[in-house]
């Protein structure tokens, strides 16, 4: 997908923003091309709503450039091709989402058709409705239509599924993939990590204003090695916590639940010294320990 | 397979702007709390004041008096409040955000209240205007209605500008608040309920500080209802306040 545009979608160049005394970026460089998800994750406070701020020219960075689709983010044209989902979006309470959407398809050139916003941001049912008296995870969806009805080339995620039901966040995730494949960019935050297993090709993580570590979901993963061992076993949670390679042993129901850097050699002695083990099973750090364990290397 | 587009479809501006505004008026219109008093107090304090307790003895005419300076008293409304308290809740909400990051022709926000405080202007006028004919026997040359209407409708701006800055300053919560201390205090110091002539002399003394005081001016001069004393300095105050009041509010939204 590189190929239709050589450009990023959205750039930060060496990008550093302070509020007061607080470094909210500190000389970050990020960049999301067509066709590709890039999640950023990190706790609250991180900066993470400040690089999205930065990017669509809502704040000036205090040095450093943020760029969309090469142009300068008050470029109306660089816009018109980005479509927009922030975190609170309190919209006017007596408008109706027929009257909202029809207001920012307007702002773009060849706006998908109200049908369209309707199915894939599952409005059916709502568009007489005031905004004001859905419930929140409507309003959620409301605001969803908003940021995919202009076709856009870009897009920003802002916690988009917090509030939404599994089945909402399921549906929201297809129309993300679809949109991904026909090219769109997508930058995503989310607190929710399968969220970011689920889409994202690329994973930026930002603590205190630097990003501490950047890659696929794979290679974020792997800078964990822990994995996690679980069997029913009659031996005794001592004895195990003594062999070198065990980080640490607890149990768990009538579950073992041993945490090592070598899985296979554990595993191997598990299995010689009790041949009644049962219900084996090897788990790699998930993307929530590796980023426990970032933060952590980063403090 | 999405492919950009080699000759881009065209945004039409004009329609932005006619549904930002159509949307801005709606918006307003289904908000009991704005719609009332705004559309109520004018004609009712009208009829109250003018017609059933009209003193039409000596010089004094109160149908058409009240006629200008109720209207003054009504237009300052959408302005102080249509600006103040939606400007105020859209800041806070995270409204005006979302559509700075959206792709929205550069001014159209401000455009489309402003549009919608002068239709309610116009609203105002005439509902002031039909009572003041039926029940308040007021007859006018058409070129005093029409110069009413002006004064009534561009009058909207300076008030506009004061009740942006309100909104850049303050809560959603406090904003009706504020507006209402602002609205009530300088009608009745501007001598928009009653003439300043019945009032204390320091009162009439400072009328001149008040925005208000200068369109009721203008609106009197406009129905005759005091001889045009000159029209300028009125019209450069009523100026000055917009400008400043502008000025402050784009000082408040470049911090914010």
């Amino acid at each position: 997908m590189r190929n239709i545009d050589d450009k990023p979608a959205a750039e930060l160049d060496s990008v550093s923003k302070r509020y007061g005394t607080v470094a909210a970026l500190d000389g970050i460089d990020l960049s999301v091309h067509r066709g590709e998800l890039l999640a950023l994750l990190g706790p609250n406070g991180a900066g993470k709503s400040t690089a999205i701020a930065l990017c669509l020219g809502l704040s000036e960075p205090d040095c450093g450039e943020a760029r969309l689709f090469g142009e300068s983010p008050h470029a109306l044209g660089s816009r018109r091709r980005t479509g927009v989902m922030l975190q609170s979006a309190g919209m006017p309470d007596t408008l109706k989402v027929r009257e909202l959407l029809a207001q920012t398809r307007s702002y773009y050139a060849d706006p998908r058709s109200t049908a369209e916003c309707v199915a894939l941001a599952g409005l059916g049912g709502l568009m007489e409705r005031r905004y004001g008296r859905l419930s929140g995870g409507q309003q959620r969806r409301v605001q969803f239509a908003l940021a995919i009805c202009g076709r856009p080339h870009l897009l920003f995620l802002d916690e988009p599924t917090t509030g939404l039901d599994v089945e909402a966040r399921a549906s929201l995730w297809q129309v993300i993939r679809r949109m991904i494949d026909e090219g769109c960019a997508v930058v995503l935050t989310t607190h929710y990590l399968e969220e970011a297993e689920a889409l994202a090709d690329r994973v930026a993580v930002l603590a205190r204003g630097r990003i501490v570590a950047q890659g696929s979901v794979g290679q974020i993963r792997s800078r964990v090695s822990q994995r996690r061992v679980r069997c029913t076993s009659s031996l005794d949670l001592a004895t195990i916590g003594k062999w070198p390679e065990v980080r640490s042993v607890c149990r768990d129901g009538d579950r073992i639940e041993i945490v090592t850097d070598a899985a296979e050699t554990v595993v191997r002695q598990l299995l010689f010294e009790d041949s009644a083990l049962d219900d084996l099973e090897v788990q790699r750090a998930g993307l929530a320990e590796a980023l426990i364990e970032i933060a952590r290397e980063a403090a | 397979m999405n492919v950009v587009a080699l000759v881009p479809a065209q945004v039409s501006l004009p329609r932005c702007y006619a549904l930002e505004g159509k949307h801005e008026f709606l918006r307003l219109l289904r908000a009991p709390a704005f719609v009332l008093p705004t559309l109520l107090f004018p004609p009712m304090f009208y009829v109250l004041f003018a017609v059933l307790f009209g003193n039409k003895g000596g010089g004094f005419h109160a149908n058409v008096y009240l006629l200008a300076t109720y209207g003054v008293f009504g237009v300052m409304s959408p302005g102080l409040f249509g600006f103040g308290v939606t400007v105020a809740s859209d800041r806070e909400r995270g409204w005006l955000t979302l559509k700075r990051a959206q792709p929205m022709p550069p001014g159209a926000y401000l455009v489309s209240k402003l549009a919608m405080a002068m239709l309610f202007a116009g609203i105002i006028f005439s509902i002031m205007g039909v009572l003041a004919t039926t029940l308040g026997g007021v007859r006018l040359p058409v070129s005093s209605w029409a110069l009413l209407l002006s004064v009534d409708v561009v009058g909207v701006l300076p008030f506009c500008a004061i009740g942006l800055f309100i909104g850049t300053c303050v809560s959603a919560q406090a904003a009706p608040a504020i507006a209402n201390l602002i609205y009530l205090p300088m009608s009745f110091l501007a001598g928009l309920w009653m003439p300043l002539s019945v009032m204390p002399a320091f009162i009439a003394k400072i009328a001149p500080l008040w925005p208000a005081y200068h369109l009721a001016r203008l609106a009197l001069g406009a129905v005759d209802a005091v001889p045009i004393d000159a029209v300028l300095p009125h019209v450069l105050a009523l100026a000055a306040t917009t400008g400043v009041f502008l000025a402050l509010a784009r000082r408040q939204l470049a911090r914010g």
